[in-house]
């Protein structure tokens, strides 16, 4: 569904997208996961058509961005990062001038924006000034009007950005029904790990500019080898490195990362050989995933809370 | 038959464009009184206090209010065009530009359904202007407010082009509104609008012929006051082909507009 070669973007020196390819199957959703800067943002610029890539080419629903842009606007719909509504009109008057600008005939307009005001449940508040809305209700106002002229492919840029706890668990009701119920090609940007393995069939981790790592969330942790266990101890890690069963040992916050196959059964024999002050196991997240790749946390905020208890949901 | 369709679904999207900008004008009256009242203020308290040591030059039988009425009307016009650009800045600060490029919609619509917005904005304060006019005994006739109707669409046209063609390249409204009181204040002054253009000094003379507010105003006064320095002719060509190659100036000016 879409192609990208070698695709490249550079403002000035600074290269934003550096030499990406990669393919998107029809009807997946596809995860774009990076931290901010990475190029996220640049990448679905590029491929709706908004900005003009220094080199390499791509394809969306077949048509190429910088040859046939005008084929491309009508295959994609978009949720931009910020809101990108009229706050002065109404809901409904926003989704009936984007329905007129994508050349919606007129008999069927009418249905078509009750039934994607309907799909994210804001038929009560559609005659209410978008100013009126709160973050949430914004957002899934742009989904609405990405989805109003039944696109092949939909791009939602940071959908949750902002957004409280419990209206992005919300939204990612939304996103999975209209997934269900719209089928159609989902290319998702987050720096939310929990957003990213929620939502995704597939996820390209991309720091600088780059794709590290590409694969399901499930490929992509067991790509780890197994289990992590965290010790905090006074022991030498490179000994600790010599164990037989333990694959690897990285530091971070003071804890030393042990990568294993199976911590229930290696845990017990660590701690014949090294003496812990605390520790802790769990399957890796793809926080782990993200931190082994490019040896960095995520910059943006993450859950609080112990190392256990924020990743046993994942167990 | 390809164009009729592509023609008529151009016309569609611009009038998508254009109800939004006039749904979103009805909705912020303050716009429109605040801008209404200053030409007003000038009208009364210009047109009176200059009025008292009136030119010697005005025509015969004219007074100084009803002399500078169609410089005020175009005042309005000027102001109110070329600030209509500072709207374009909004739509992107906004992201809404963006939505509206991310759709299948060529620049030159984006550009007409923006221009007809501020002709619309335009042509409401100048009726409001108009109908003062009447009440201040300006002796219309049906067809010369007809006809004064058509000059404010030309010289709106025109000037909302500019504004908005400026307005593309700007990315701040503080930096608009600086660059803007450098193209709209001559342009007002120039004109011709507060005083009469015969025995003007050289160099004043060269200006105010180089300014199309000036055809204009003097268009605006010889359809309302029968009385004006090129003829009505003379003045709706230059104000034709100014308004063309201004408009030709925003199509340009938006097609190369960045999108992000
Ligand atoms: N218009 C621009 N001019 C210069 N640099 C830019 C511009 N837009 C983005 N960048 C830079 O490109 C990089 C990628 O940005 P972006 O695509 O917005 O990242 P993300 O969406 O992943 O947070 C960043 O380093 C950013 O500073
Ligand atoms: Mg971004």
């Amino acid at each position: 569904m879409i192609k990208i070669r070698s695709l490249v973007k550079k403002y000035g020196d600074h290269i934003a997208v550096d030499n990406l390819t990669l393919d998107i199957n029809e009807n997946e959703v596809f995860g774009l996961l990076g931290s901010n800067g990475a190029g996220k943002t640049t990448i679905i610029h590029m491929l709706a058509t908004l900005l003009k890539p220094s080199s390499g080419s791509a394809t969306v629903n077949g048509y190429d961005i910088v040859c046939q842009p005008a084929k491309v606007r009508s295959s994609i719909g978009i949720v931009f990062q910020a809101p990108s509504s009229d706050d002065m009109l109404t809901g409904y008057e926003n989704l009936q001038l984007h329905s007129m600008l994508y050349s919606i005939p007129r008999h069927t307009r009418k249905q078509r924006i009750d039934e994607v005001l309907k799909l994210v449940g804001l038929t009560e508040r559609r005659h209410d000034q978008v100013k009126t809305y709160s973050g949430g209700m914004r957002r899934r106002l742009e989904i609405a009007r990405g989805l109003l002229h039944k696109p092949k492919v939909m791009f939602l840029d940071e959908p949750t950005l902002g957004l409280d706890p419990a209206s992005r668990e919300t939204m990612w009701k939304y996103i999975q029904r209209l997934v269900r119920e719209e089928k159609m090609t989902v290319i998702l940007t987050t720096h939310y790990m929990e957003e990213a393995d929620i939502l995704c069939d597939r996820i390209g981790i991309i720091d600088k500019g780059r794709i590290v790592a590409l694969d399901t969330p499930k490929g992509l942790k067991a790509g780890l080898g197994g289990d992590i266990i965290r010790i905090k101890t006074r022991y030498n890690p490179d000994k600790i490195s010599q164990l037989d069963f333990v694959h690897k040992v990285e530091q971070s916050n003071g804890f030393l990362v042990l990568s294993v196959n199976n911590a229930k059964r290696d845990l017990p024999m660590l701690l014949r050989h090294v003496e812990a002050e605390i520790v802790e196991f769990a399957s890796p997240t793809l926080n782990d995933v993200f931190i082994h790749l490019t040896g960095r946390k995520m910059k943006e905020e993450q859950p609080e809370g112990g190392f256990a208890e924020k990743y046993a949901k994942y167990d | 038959m390809q164009n009729t369709i592509s023609m008529q679904d151009h016309l569609a999207k611009v009038y998508a464009l254009w109800l939004r900008e006039f749904k979103v004008f009805l909705r912020e009256r303050s716009r429109l009184v605040a801008s209404t009242f200053t030409p007003i203020l000038w009208l009364f308290v210009i047109g009176s206090g200059l009025g008292s040591a009136a030119p010697s030059e005005l025509p015969p039988g004219v007074d100084y209010q009803q002399f500078i009425f169609p410089g005020i009307v175009s005042m309005s016009i000027i102001f109110t065009s070329v600030f209509y650009g500072s709207y374009i800045i909004w739509d992107r600060k906004f992201d809404f530009l963006k939505s509206v490029m991310v759709a299948p919609v060529s620049r030159t619509t984006v550009f007409v359904g923006k221009t007809l917005g501020g002709m619309t904005n335009s042509l409401i304060q100048a009726a409001i202007l108009l109908a003062i006019g009447v009440a201040m005994g300006i002796p219309f006739t049906p067809l010369s407010l007809a006809q004064a109707a058509a000059v404010v669409l030309l010289m709106s046209f025109g000037l909302t082009s500019l504004g908005l063609a400026l307005g593309s390249y700007m990315y701040s409204l503080e930096g608009f509104q600086m660059i803007v009181s450098f193209v709209v204040f001559p342009l007002f002054f120039l004109s011709g609008a507060l005083f009469p253009l015969d025995n003007l000094p050289e160099w004043l003379s060269v200006l105010t012929a180089a300014d199309p507010a000036t055809y204009g105003v003097d268009a605006l006064r010889n359809l309302m006051l029968g009385t004006g320095t090129y003829g009505v002719e003379l003045d709706l060509a230059i104000l034709v082909g100014y308004t063309a190659a201004l408009g030709a100036f925003g199509v340009y000016s938006f097609g190369r507009m960045k999108a992000v």
